[in-house]
């Protein structure tokens, strides 16, 4: 018998008590969302949230956009800036740095030396202050928002924003590969006190920027 | 490839199986020595209360905790019931995805399918995210002796793996440890390992933290294969999903050519939708966080994006001689969010090492007795280590009824009985007059000896009792029961006590 063949067997030995009793069901009386709110009271929630994980979060609408992203990477003194395939040109008109596009052939190393990142993303939770990335257009291979020490990630609102998990996971496709990110790397191993930075980017921008 | 030189033998490290270095102790020795090191118990009473309050803080935050606890607790219990099912379900969806799946009945053949995995790849080093399933079956002492090194990328198993300790909680591995005793082990290990610690490194954890990006940067971008765990699996749609702080997850789950995950069967999950009642859980019941920095999910290998080679190792080890126990199978439903070792008095005085497994704390002494058995002193006495409070049932965001489990397994040691070792029905006799029972009368003297932490856990229930959620009906003895448990029945123990105080030990 093979492993796989026997570990099947056991299951069904393991678990012969159940048969002929009724299968209880699983409740699903848990919220959908945890409060009622407007999407611009969600929008601000979100906020919130992102600000208490040490996520630093401007707001500006779509004509501002160009120029607020120009003023962030040039205080970040970024010199090289990877761009995802799919974001659209008008964010970076203004940016002073040079692009790196985002390769398939790029080793890990070179995205090393690369200053910083921009991205749009799938969509945002507000209740968890939480992005999540699909690697969509505008997003990249999940390596980019993790190797460069500073990721700004811009979240067209309110339309990109859900309030609550339950309402993520509906939006979401499992097929494609998912990055939840809620504030920058942080780490609790040493005495449980929670420290920011560790080994993805240590800074979190997030622009909440209005269509 | 970084790390290995040339004619460098891979370090044994130290493991909770296979060759320990010295025989385990039972619980109440191990119990003892930790009671008596004053630093130890300082810094396990002083990270165990921090996290406490906040994690009730982050659950006070949803008032459906309560319904998002019985729905944790009854799609696990589904999952158990049809495992088999799910279990290929996943494996159809995992390989239509491209994925490969393994299948191991136990330690030595992960570990043998693991070993020859990374050698098909050719690299003599791994890069490993935090796994529980790793731990348990002592893949990187197999891996050493395959001529290959595991590198350990949590920042808490790196203070682990430098100090050659063992882990110590499920969460914070190296919780016994204080920020001083690690900026003395980085400063003294690094070096060995790799890229050495900064000069005149001081004890911030933030500059402690830095010292570890550095030293840990170059195995990342360097890696051909990572082995990582996974906290669930979905079985409809063939998803691992992985829940990290750090970023060291998601760079060995997107950087390395190959990547090898083993995780064990009870992880599966039927439906995406599922994970919104974990992923609402597991952070606020183990970081306390709304949600944890990062969190991963991928079907099979991503084109272009990350490993090209996808393999899972699905590992049994103990799991379906647990899930033919009526009563004890309902420790297979933990999500390892480590709350139940947070609040637990015993744990707090007694260190994690104590529990002489991967598991350590209330989880630890209902699992590892089921997954190892009671045949030896220590898997005998780990159900005695516990005053039976009940606060670890209280925080268990999946309801297991840890207090119901102990009883169940003590009355399996002191009586003996039925159960499945490795699918075969066998009866064992009762531990009367063995080592066995001695080391159990032991730890049951060393717990009832301590009225400070026995009042002390009474108190820390009775106290915050309004707040729970009432008991929710167990897995139990039958599939559908939907009645309420008995109270935590502390009588029986008491009564066993009493009955056999004094004799034998
Ligand atoms: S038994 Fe419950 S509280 Fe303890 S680690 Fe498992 S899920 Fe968490």
């Amino acid at each position: 018998m093979s492993s796989r063949e026997t570990i099947l067997a056991r299951v069904r030995a393991a678990t012969r008590d159940a048969a002929g009793t009724p299968e209880p069901a699983v409740p699903r009386d848990y919220l959908r969302v945890h409060g009622d709110r407007s999407p611009a009271e969600s929008v601000d929630l979100l906020a919130e949230n992102l600000a208490d994980y040490r996520a630093l979060v401007h707001r500006t609408d779509t004509g501002g956009l160009p120029g607020l992203l120009a003023r962030l990477f040039a205080e970040r003194g970024t010199r090289t800036l990877l761009v995802p395939d799919g974001l659209p040109p008008a964010w970076t008109a203004a940016v002073d740095a040079d692009r790196v596009p985002d390769r398939a052939a790029s080793t890990a190393r070179e995205l090393d030396a690369v200053d910083s990142v921009l991205t749009g993303c799938a969509l945002a939770v507000a209740e968890t202050g939480t992005l999540v990335l699909d690697a969509g257009p505008g997003q990249g291979r999940r390596r980019i928002t993790l190797i460069p020490d500073h990721h700004v990630c811009v979240v067209r609102v309110p339309e990109q924003v859900v309030d609550s998990l339950p309402q993520a996971m509906e939006r979401l496709d499992p097929a494609r590969p998912l990055t939840w990110i809620s504030g920058p790397s942080a780490t609790s191993d040493i005495e449980l006190d929670r420290v920011e930075g560790v080994h993805g980017p240590r800074t979190l921008e997030v622009v909440l920027a209005t269509v | 490839m970084t790390g290995a030189r040339e004619g460098e033998r891979a370090r044994a490290p130290r493991t909770f199986l296979g060759m320990p270095r010295t025989r385990p102790a039972a619980f109440p020795q191990a119990a003892v020595a930790a009671t008596e090191d004053a630093t130890l118990r300082g810094n396990l009473t002083h990270a165990t209360h921090t996290i406490r309050g906040k994690r009730a803080a982050a659950v006070a935050e949803l008032p459906d905790w309560d319904r998002l606890r019985a729905a944790g607790a009854a799609i696990k219990d589904d999952t158990l019931r049809h495992l088999d099912r799910y279990l290929e379900q996943l494996e159809a969806a995992v390989t239509a995805a491209g994925g490969h799946v393994h299948w191991a009945v136990d330690a030595a053949e992960a570990n043998a399918i693991v070993t020859r995995l990374v050698r098909e790849t050719g690299a003599d080093e791994v890069v490993k995210v935090k796994s529980m399933a790793t731990q348990e079956i002592g893949l990187n002492e197999a891996l050493a002796e395959a001529g290959i090194r595991a590198y350990e990328t949590d920042l808490a198993e790196l203070i682990v793996q430098l100090g050659d300790d063992l882990p110590s909680h499920i969460l914070v591995p190296a919780i016994h440890k204080n920020r001083g005793e690690i900026r003395d082990i980085f400063r003294d290990r690094m070096a060995d390992w790799g890229r050495p610690a900064p000069a005149g490194l001081g004890d911030r954890p933030a500059e402690l933290a830095e010292a570890a990006r550095l030293h840990l940067r170059e195995k990342f971008l360097g890696a051909k294969v990572a082995v990582s765990g996974a906290n669930f699996m979905v079985a409809e749609s063939g998803t691992m999903v992985v829940l990290e702080s750090e970023g060291n997850g998601r760079m060995c789950l997107t950087l390395p050519e190959t990547l090898i995950s083993v995780v064990g069967i009870e992880k599966v999950v039927p439906t995406w939708r599922d994970l919104e009642v974990f992923l609402q859980l597991l952070p606020r019941s183990s970081t306390a966080e709304r949600m944890n920095p990062y969190t991963s999910t991928w079907s099979g290998p991503a084109e272009d994006d990350g490993p090209r080679d996808f393999h899972l190792v699905l590992l049994d080890n103990g799991r379906t001689d647990t899930l033919s126990d009526q009563v004890g199978r309902q420790a297979l439903r933990c999500i390892r969010c480590s709350a139940c070792l947070n609040v637990c008095p015993v744990y707090e005085r007694a260190g994690g090492h104590a529990y002489g497994s991967a598991y350590p704390g209330p989880i630890g002494a209902i699992l590892t007795p089921q997954l190892r058995g009671t045949a030896s002193a220590l898997d005998a006495s780990l159900p005695y280590a516990s005053t039976l409070c009940g606060a670890c049932y209280e925080v268990c965001p999946v309801a297991i009824d840890i207090p119901e489990v102990l009883v169940h397994l003590r009355t399996r040691v002191a009586e003996g009985g039925t159960y499945t070792v490795r699918g075969t029905k066998a009866v064992i006799k009762p531990a009367k007059g063995h080592a066995a029972e001695r080391a159990a009368m032991r730890a049951a003297r060393w717990t009832m000896d301590r009225p400070r932490a026995y009042g002390a856990a009474l108190r820390a229930t009775t106290g915050t009792r309004r707040l729970h959620p009432r008991r929710l009906p167990g897995p139990g003895k039958a599939w559908s029961a939907t009645r309420d448990l008995p109270p935590v029945p502390q009588e029986p123990f008491r009564a066993w006590w009493r009955r056999t105080r004094g004799a034998g030990s």
